[in-house]
């Protein structure tokens, strides 16, 4: 398996996501320009630029048509996909930090950072259809978590909104009424800050990684735990394969001590994990720094892994990949 | 005595009474003489009666010195004098504090006196310093404190036998040498926890035996043999061992202790501690204990100045442990400790120095013992710029002869390394050039055990290759040197006797450019592991000496300390918490088959339990590994059956897992199906799932994006 090595960005990548199809990847980084990319052979197709601080989410609608951006420059960001046009941008008082579109892309979920003394918020707003029909108000706020929320994505159904952050524990919200459901367990649940959240192509269950170095999978409807993947790092990113029974972890010592260590020692590999036995199948090396972002493309014939390093790596699974026999 | 009445209680008897305790003037009663009502006057005599004591009553400052002359009255005065010039050194005699009695009878002395001093510690310096006084040869004296002299009387003269206590016996110690699967144990202390385990390397996996928490407050230790596990607190030391658990068999007071050292034979325990200073007047003074292991007897203190036990070869930043070295192998007969220009030794019956001297070497620098025989090898250095030669010889204890001594010029470092079983010395030498710009290294080897110790001089093919690690073949005749500059040094290995060569020593073979650099031999010989520790990243390369061939290789990240079990089956490479990431140990078969890992945050100490030497003798040893094959068909078929029925409790525990999977997965369906029409909804009527069809159009665009015209010149073709 050779990876292609994509060079593009100039910081550290934050967000990678492919379209629906698989065959567009988006990816976000800490220089002000998400990217999109062809997913087969990694050919540079565009950039976004308008934002004015690193990109730390996005999403694309279903019809591939929008992209929804959220930065640390206090905006969130609507794009036209192919010409590169930017359509809106609401603004906030701190810096956004998670976005996702729901079911039928009618609404979005954005996070807001604690800032200037500002608690970090969840806010929900509605996303026309006709762009010039677009208007700034959140239909729906929570506030309540401690410390940054770096995931909010939505639950089946556009019912709930799921989310995690700091404060290590995962939360279950009505969407409509902005009700606290559900939290996770304290002691199964994770012990430090929730890094990403992913959720499984059909929504039924997602994966969260923490820096407590572990990966857990929850049930999406009743937040009850269902496996736990153990792991020798923080975990920054993690993602699940849409065509086996696999998952993928990656991450890494914290960046501020990675110059300090050997690129072994920092243990940069992608790890994947059989995401029914638990168990670790194996590895893939290259970057030399964590890794802070993981996608599968929805056929799970590849995956692409961004790093600390600005670097994109997209990996075309070789044909033994798909008959390991656990 | 009187019960003691609150004022509150004397007013209200007083109004009982009808009395007025303002109108009564208290200074007018007077008591009865005599009586005090039961309330002890503050000038009473008695209050102070126990002061009294210890000022005047005691005799504590009279010493009675016996076993005098017996002498006329005419030479009482010259006596009396000689013996007030003894005395009178220690301390001031009392005025009239001499009284030598004399027989009214015969008018001769009765061969005893008694002499007061003006305070009880000269009395006993008195004592301490002129017991065993040799006036003359028949005279000598015999000093005792006069109050001890009552203790002495009422010592019965009959002797009658001390009460014997009925024999409680003990736990087995050594249960965990019965072990069916004969596996071996381990210690392990990672965050608060110490625990031991059982090695089982057929279940992949380590079996709990003890955890505790907050077993040890700095480290733990196992004794040579095994036998205990020490653990060491705040207020001393404690051993533990049982049969099937780990149960406290004895503690060794020993304030503030750092560091502990067992004999060899188990017999005796030494506990160290250090004592800064807390101003600059004080000294740094240090406390070595030497403890009798099963009764917790104290044998014998060594106090001192700090720096007189670290002098020696020891660093400038603390002790070289162990200060007392112990010699002449598992029977625990001597220590020795190095001292400005002698080797103290010691023997344990008694707890002194052999013949009450310490062994004169000028300027020894180093010694070690033999690991078995009694015999010290020691190391002077080159001393006058080189006019007197730098020296090791080989002492005989307790007899002090020394047995064979070499000089060695142009000296710079020496390191000596004993063979196990003590058979060989092997002599590092460093030497420097003549202008001290380079040292070059060689080896002395001496074969203590044949005639007139012969010694053999071995020098590397490159001299000037710098030796990274030396280490022989545990009861063998091999060792291993890692020489070499640079990050990849070579490694040789070398016999002392091949079957060509009984009496010299060959080289067998020379690894090239290795990432290792420390030996580590397993300790039934044959196979070592060639380890690149630190900054070589935790290399790893199991070799066959017989067959000079690489067994395995594999690698544990940043593995900071490697140890093999004892009885060289199995190895444990671990990382511990000098650094802070990849904490934990693996476990490896001798061929560097990696058996299982085990990652543990705050790792500090991973310690196989070492087993006492075999029973059995050398021929039957012989005989069994001739015959292994015989013997480990029944071990094999055990493994078999327990790689069996792993397999098959795998087979069912992933079965079991899928199927509560697919459970799941079933119970989501049945819900996502049912909401699939809502979802329809929520997309506009839009296909919403996985399901739907789309299919895949080729469009094929032609755009035209330039149209340029060109003539083109014919001629060419022509050609």
């Amino acid at each position: 398996m050779r990876p292609i090595l994509m060079k593009g960005h100039e910081r550290p990548l934050t967000f990678l996501k492919y379209n629906r199809e698989g065959d567009l990847l988006f990816s976000c980084a800490k220089d002000h320009n998400p990217t999109v990319w062809f997913a087969d052979n990694g050919d540079r197709l565009g950039v976004y630029r308008g934002h004015n601080g690193a990109v730390w989410c996005c999403d694309v609608s279903r019809d591939s048509r929008r992209l929804i951006t959220g930065s640390a420059d206090q905006t969130v960001k609507l794009w036209d996909v192919q010409s590169g046009t930017q359509l809106y941008s609401f603004n906030f008082d701190s810096p956004a930090r998670a976005v996702e579109f729901s079911v039928g892309d009618k609404l979005a979920v954005i996070t807001t950072d604690p800032f200037m003394g500002q608690t970090s918020t969840i806010q929900v707003k509605r996303i026309s259809r006709d762009p010039n029909e677009q208007v700034g108000d959140s239909i729906l706020t929570i506030k309540g978590p401690q410390g940054r929320i770096n995931r909010a994505v939505w639950g089946p159904l556009n019912k709930t909104i799921i989310s995690a952050g700091e404060d290590s524990v995962i939360r279950l919200w009505d969407s409509e009424t902005g009700q606290l459901l559900k939290e996770s367990d304290k002691e199964t649940g994770h012990q430090k800050t929730v890094a990403s959240l992913v959720k499984s192509s059909d929504g039924s269950h997602f994966l969260t990684g923490s820096l407590d170095k572990s990966a857990k999978l929850w049930d999406s409807r009743t937040l009850t735990l269902i496996k736990t993947y153990v792991t020798e790092r923080p975990v920054n990113a993690c993602a699940i394969s849409p065509l086996l029974d696999h998952v993928v972890i990656g991450g890494g010592q914290d960046a501020s001590a990675v110059t300090r260590t050997d690129h072994r020692a920092g243990k940069f590999e992608a790890k994947f994990f059989h995401k029914i036995l638990e168990e670790e199948i194996g590895g893939v090396k290259g970057h030399f720094g964590p890794i802070n972002a993981l996608a599968f493309n929805p056929d799970g014939r590849s995956f692409s892994s961004g790093g600390e390093d600005g670097y994109i790596r997209l990996h075309h699974f070789d044909s033994d990949y798909f008959t390991i026999k656990m | 005595m009187a019960s003691i009445v609150s004022m509150a209680d004397i007013e209200a008897t007083a109004k009982g009474l009808g009395i007025d305790l303002s109108a009564v003037n208290l200074d007018s009663i007077t008591l009865p003489p005599g009586e005090d009502f039961g309330i002890k006057s503050d000038d009473d005599e008695d209050l102070y009666h126990e002061e009294a004591l210890e000022q005047e009553a005691g005799f504590g400052n009279v010493i009675v010195v016996d076993n005098l002359p017996v002498i006329p009255l005419e030479k009482f005065e010259k006596l009396e004098g000689v013996i007030r010039k003894i005395y009178g050194q220690i301390g001031t005699i009392r005025e009239g504090g001499f009284w030598m009695p004399v027989n009214p009878e015969t008018k001769k002395t009765l061969g005893y006196c008694f002499i007061e001093y003006n305070t009880s510690q000269d009395a006993k310096s008195a004592k301490e310093n002129t017991n065993g006084y040799k006036l003359d040869k028949s005279h000598i004296f015999a000093v005792n404190l006069f109050d001890e002299i009552e203790k002495y009387m009422k010592i019965p003269d009959e002797w009658t036998p001390a009460e014997i206590k009925p024999y409680a016996p003990g736990e087995n110690l050594h249960k965990w040498l019965t072990d069916e699967k004969a596996r071996d144990q381990f210690v392990i202390r990672a965050g608060p926890f110490t625990e031991v385990f059982w090695n089982d390397p057929r279940q992949m996996m380590p079996e709990l035996v003890y955890r505790r928490q907050y077993w040890t407050e700095s480290f733990v230790q196992w004794s040579p043999l095994g036998t205990y596990l020490a653990t060491v607190h705040r207020q001393g030391a404690a051993i533990w061992g049982g049969a099937s658990t780990f149960n406290r068999l004895m503690r060794f007071a020993h304030p503030q202790v750092k560091l502990i050292d067992f004999s060899p034979g188990e017999k005796y325990i030494v506990t160290y501690s250090s004592h800064e200073p807390s101003n600059p007047r004080e000294k740094h003074w240090v406390l070595l204990n030497f403890f009798d292991l099963r009764t917790g007897k104290l044998m014998r203190d060594f106090r001192g100045n700090a720096d007189d036990f670290v002098s020696g070869s020891s660093t400038v930043t603390g002790v070289s442990w162990p200060v007392f070295r112990w010699g002449g192998g598992r029977e625990d007969k001597f220590f020795a400790r190095l001292g400005k220009n002698v080797i103290s030794v010691y023997e344990t019956e008694t707890f002194t120095l052999i013949d009450k001297k310490s062994l004169k070497v000028e300027n020894v620098a180093d010694f070690t013992w033999s690991p078995t025989d009694p015999i010290i090898a020691c190391f002077v250095p080159e001393l006058g710029g080189g006019n007197q030669p730098a020296r090791v010889s080989l002492i005989q204890v307790p007899s002090k002869e020394e047995m064979r001594q070499k000089n060695l010029f142009n000296v710079s470092d020496i390191q000596m390394y004993w063979q196990n079983n003590g058979e060989y010395l092997a002599v590092k030498v460093d030497r420097h050039t003549k202008t001290k710009k380079s040292t070059t290294t060689g080896f002395e080897l001496f074969r203590i055990k044949e005639r007139d110790i012969p010694i053999e001089v071995l020098e590397l093919e490159n001299k000037n290759d710098k030796i990274v690690a030396f280490a022989w073949e545990p009861k063998g005749h091999r060792f291993a040197i890692i020489h070499g500059d640079g990050p990849r040094p070579d490694i040789s290995f070398y016999s002392m006797r091949t079957a060509q060569n009984a009496g010299r020593v060959s080289k067998l073979a020379t690894l090239k450019s290795k990432q290792a650099n420390a030996l580590y031999w397993s300790p039934a010989g044959r196979f070592v592991l060639l380890a690149g520790l630190k900054g070589f990243n935790g290399q790893l390369e199991f070799y066959n000496v017989d067959e000079l061939e690489t067994m395995a290789t594999g690698e544990h990240f940043m593995a900071t300390y490697i140890e093999w079990d004892p009885t060289g089956r199995y190895c444990a490479t671990s990382v511990t918490s000098v650094h802070e990431m990849e904490n934990g140990f693996h476990i490896w078969s001798f061929n560097g088959k990696l058996l299982y890992r085990i990652p543990k945050d705050q790792f500090y100490q991973f310690l196989w339990r070492p087993r006492p030497p075999s029973l059995l003798s050398p021929e039957k040893e012989e005989e069994i590994s001739k015959n292994l094959k015989k013997y480990s068909k029944k071990y094999e078929a055990e493994d078999q059956d327990v790689s069996l029925q792993l397999s098959e409790q795998d087979r069912k525990k992933r079965k079991m897992i899928q199927e509560e999977w697919d459970q799941w997965v079933a119970q989501w369906k049945k819900l996502h199906e049912e909401e699939q029409q809502l979802r329809l909804t929520l997309r506009d009527g839009e296909a919403s799932d996985e399901e739907e069809e789309y299919e895949a159009k080729e469009v094929e665009c032609e755009e035209v994006i330039d149209v340029t015209e060109e003539i083109v010149d014919s001629d060419e073709d022509q050609d």
